[in-house]
């Protein structure tokens, strides 16, 4: 059994989907991070965010997928441009990276990186015993609208409240109406 | 074993995420572009919920439910801080977090 032929395997064709979608996800996180157009950002920011549903799509929950691009990619993403539009304009020239900062900065998030790699690495994971197999949307529904209903109404109201106190500190806060 | 059925490749990719996301925190200076990095590193919290849910407690829902409890709360908090970053633009006319130092003593 040849390397070319694993590849027509179905598992072969999801390993590599699965590579492009790590792929995805991390050039796009490289790109919202590194590039220097807020613009660019966004759309990298974006890609990431698609690159993480698949990854969902993967971990057997396509609705959750489902939401991460209708919520993340459909309203934060618009809304962030949105805010691009209504802040700085792009053809200000910025100021210039302060070498210290980026240094400081690659050094914080290594340390955390490795640190957290080793701990990965070191854990032994032992899984629970399964409880269920049945992964469907039905399931999930039954027990957001049961079990875990109070989560369902604090997210509601959470929005609500947001929505609100957003409307009152675009509009100029109080008194100026 | 497949690549994409062990847990350790996604909690090693939510990792890196997360390094990202720091870094975009502690290195860039624009208020939007810190909201992305914080976002990124929401996400990679939501990959870890989804990975343990899925490998190491396999309960149908808990770890779908916290997850769209995560991304309710990201939604929330970037309305709050656009709006926040649209009213500090009006103010001060940047968005830049270097000169924007109203509260310096």
């Amino acid at each position: 059994m040849n390397f070319l032929s694993s590849l027509t395997t179905p598992q072969g064709v999801a390993t590599i989907a699965f590579i492009m979608v790590v792929g995805a996800t991390i050039a796009g996180a490289l790109i919202a991070v590194l590039a220097r157009n807020i613009f660019h950002n966004v759309l990298g920011l974006a890609l990431s965010l698609m690159g993480v549903g698949g990854l969902f799509l993967y971990l057997n929950s396509p609705f959750v997928a489902l939401m991460e691009i209708l919520i993340y990619v459909g309203a934060i993403c618009i809304a962030i441009c949105f805010a691009i539009m209504l802040s700085e304009p792009l053809y200000l020239s910025k100021p210039p990276r302060n070498p210290l900062k980026i240094q400081g900065a690659v050094l914080g998030a290594g340390a955390v990186f490795a640190f957290l790699a080793l701990l990965v690495k070191q854990t032994k994971w032992t899984p629970a015993p399964e409880r269920s197999a049945d992964w469907s949307i039905e399931t999930l529904g039954h027990y957001l609208l049961k079990n875990y209903v109070l989560i369902f109404e604090l997210v509601s109201l959470l929005l609500l409240v947001a929505m609100l106190g957003a409307i009152v500190l675009a509009r100029g806060g109080r008194g100026s109406s | 074993m497949l690549i994409f059925n062990q847990l350790s490749t996604y909690l090693y990719l939510a990792l890196a995420l997360f390094a990202i996301g720091l870094y975009g925190v502690l290195a860039r200076r624009n208020l939007i572009a810190m909201l992305i990095s914080i976002e990124l590193i929401l996400n990679a919290a939501m990959i870890n919920f989804m990975a343990f849910n899925r490998f190491l407690a396999p309960h149908p829902a808990v770890g779908q439910v916290i997850t769209l409890f995560i991304m309710a709360v990201a939604a929330a908090e970037a309305a709050i801080a656009l709006s926040i970053i649209v009213a500090v633009y009006r103010k001060l006319k940047t968005i830049n977090v270097e000169q924007a130092t109203e509260l310096r003593g």
